[in-house]
């Protein structure tokens, strides 16, 4: 069974969609370590050190992914997780910019996977599978 | 002669042996005498000189019920830790050992490194615990970390209590090098879940197997009808079921313990701890419900020139209402003569002080932590370790705190304080008093006769 470590990212409490992506993942076969909201890179990376985990599931609704998420996949490296998936999505940031942008911005940061608000699991779980090799 | 059927209990310190008689009938403790320990000779013959000294004290010879006994001889039980994460498998690693009654000396994270593998070997500890990764998880830093203890020239026996998918790989590496593994559950088998108990029992195992005949404490544990186990878990036993009581009669509630020692301060604390403040998040390692924690650094005597630095010399002299002249006066004696007890009003005060400071710092060490996060919604507050501010009872033991003019003072400075208000420390708890240190012996009676021991510690702690 591959891991996933899931969590809402920086100081953003929003924890509805947290628990459908919890329940989408499991649904489809994984097994999610479910770090809740408010969770920091810090913790992010530590916990996928001691699951071993096989992708990381970053959200951000609040509008401050883009602070939050900086330095993620350095902070992975260091960790010697360079090579896992990262994937992030929901409202990533704020005000009307083109999503394109947005997307480029953090697959510049390291992210393998940016998704636009209102994406549906299904989406995921098919890119995930995809990049598990499953 | 009315028949009256006792429990005598054993303490074998590193000092004194200490025995006690029971009452088990009026649930009261009869007699208490002391000899210093034998440990390196025979260890039976200062048994034997206490308990002549009890059995004049109670007027005649006793047969008792139940013969038990604890033991913090040579040591204590030495052990070390070895996690992956420092703050997740590390530290429950270490927790569980703690919980075992263990004195931790040291906990390692990630791979070992050779310069970590000569510390080991320098360190002789007497029991390692390894775990690293949930269930499922890393394996590569447990097994080589078992590979590491494997070739390590100190014998020691090693439980294994990591990731279930890499431990019977790990074991077989520390056997093929001639020393004991025992496997038993992870003590994190997922992410963030602590599962302390199996580790714990597993430590127990192997003192009583191993570590009991390596201590010279054979011949003494033939005479016992029960299992020698560590002094401290004895006293986590003792309180677990004075917080919590039996099925016949109710516990006290919530209750945290300190026992203030020569060289170190040892914390308990008996409640889940979840959060008491509004909206507080819980973040981090959950801890153990029956937690304990010593703090190496704390210490009436060893130690009480570490506690005067964390208040710095001038302020302390100050707290304790001596001049400077004075306390450095007195800390030389007690550089001299660590045994001292105290002989004039300073070093009174001075004492007073140092168990004071002693409590506040290892309670603020044990306690939760509050943090301020500042979001978009407005302050938010998160949690990590437990919550403390609820705790009904603070129990003081131990020579120090039980012999002290006022223990009550030394207790109420565990409690919260406004200088930190983020420190999750009991609010509102009344003090009790272990006037006749009978916590290690309940804990051993507790395994026996659960509810004679709840009552004995009812009648025999005093409220202050």
């Amino acid at each position: 069974m591959k891991t996933l470590v899931l969590g809402v990212i920086g100081a953003d409490v929003h924890a509805v969609g947290n628990k459908i992506l919890d329940h989408a993942f499991t649904e489809a076969g994984y097994k999610v370590v479910n770090l809740g909201v408010m969770v920091s890179q810090d913790e992010f990376i530590k916990a996928a050190v001691e699951t071993n985990a096989d992708a990381i599931m970053v959200s951000s609704l609040y509008g401050q992914g883009e602070l939050d998420c900086q330095g993620l996949r350095e902070k992975c490296v260091e960790a010697g997780l360079g090579q896992i998936p990262l994937f992030c999505g929901g409202n990533l940031v704020v005000g009307k910019r083109d999503f394109a942008e947005t997307e480029k911005i953090f697959k510049n940061m390291g992210f393998n996977y940016v998704y636009a608000p209102g994406t549906m699991p299904d989406v995921t779980i098919a890119d995930l599978r995809q990049e598990l090799g499953e | 002669m009315v028949a009256v059927s006792y429990a005598l209990f054993t303490d074998i310190g590193s000092t004194f042996t200490k025995v006690t008689a029971a009452d088990l009938e009026s649930c009261r403790i009869v007699g208490r005498a002391m000899s210093p320990t034998t440990i390196f000779d025979d260890v039976n013959v200062g048994f034997q000189k206490a308990l002549a000294a009890l059995e004049s004290q109670i007027g005649h010879k006793i047969q008792p019920e139940y013969r038990l006994a604890c033991s913090s001889a040579a040591g204590g039980l030495k052990m070390v830790a070895c996690g992956l994460v420092p703050d997740l498998t590390s530290e429950a690693a270490r927790l569980a050992s703690l919980s075992a009654g263990a004195k931790v000396l040291k906990a390692y994270a990630y791979k070992m490194t050779e310069t970590e593998a000569r510390e080991l070997e320098q360190t002789q500890p007497d029991i390692v615990m390894l775990s690293g990764g949930t269930d499922g998880g890393n394996s590569e830093t447990m097994l080589h970390n078992a590979q590491v203890l494997a070739e390590c020239p100190v014998k020691f026996p090693v439980i294994v209590a990591g990731n279930k998918s890499a431990a019977p790989e790990a074991a077989r590496l520390i056997e093929a090098a001639g020393k004991e593994a025992v496997v038993c559950p992870n003590v994190m088998p997922e992410f963030g879940k602590l599962n302390i108990e199996p580790a714990r029992e597993a430590v127990r195992r192997v003192f009583l197997e191993r570590i009991v005949d390596a201590k010279g404490l054979r011949e003494l544990a033939a005479q016992m009808d029960g299992d020698i186990i560590p002094t401290p878990a004895s006293v986590l036993d003792a309180i677990t079921l004075l917080s919590r009581g039996t099925r016949e009669e109710a516990g006290i509630g919530s209750l945290m313990a300190f026992d203030i020692g020569g060289a170190t301060t040892d914390v308990y604390s008996v409640t889940e701890g979840c959060p008491v403040y509004p909206g507080a998040m819980l973040k981090g390692l959950p801890h153990p419900a029956a937690k304990r924690s010593v703090e190496g650094d704390l210490g009436m005597r060893w130690n009480a020139r570490t506690i005067v630095a964390l208040q710095g010399e001038e302020l302390f002299a100050e707290s304790a209402g001596v001049s400077q002249q004075e306390l450095a006066q007195v800390l030389d004696t007690f550089d001299k003569t660590p045994d001292i007890l105290p002989q004039s009003p300073a070093m009174e005060r001075i004492d007073v002080a140092l168990a004071q400071a002693a409590a506040k710092n290892a309670c603020q060490r044990h306690a939760g932590q509050l943090e301020v996060v500042f979001t978009p919604l407005g302050e938010r507050y998160m949690q990590s370790g437990k919550d403390l501010s609820d705790v009904k009872w603070l129990i003081g033991t131990g020579g120090p705190v039980i012999t002290s003019k006022d223990p009550a003072a030394i207790l109420a400075e565990a409690g919260y304080s406004e200088q930190e208000p983020l420190s999750l420390r009991p609010r509102k708890a009344k003090c009790l008093l272990d006037a006749k240190y009978i916590l290690s012996a309940m804990g051993l009676l507790s395994q026996r006769a659960p509810d004679i021991a709840l009552k004995i510690m009812k009648n025999e702690l005093i409220e202050l």
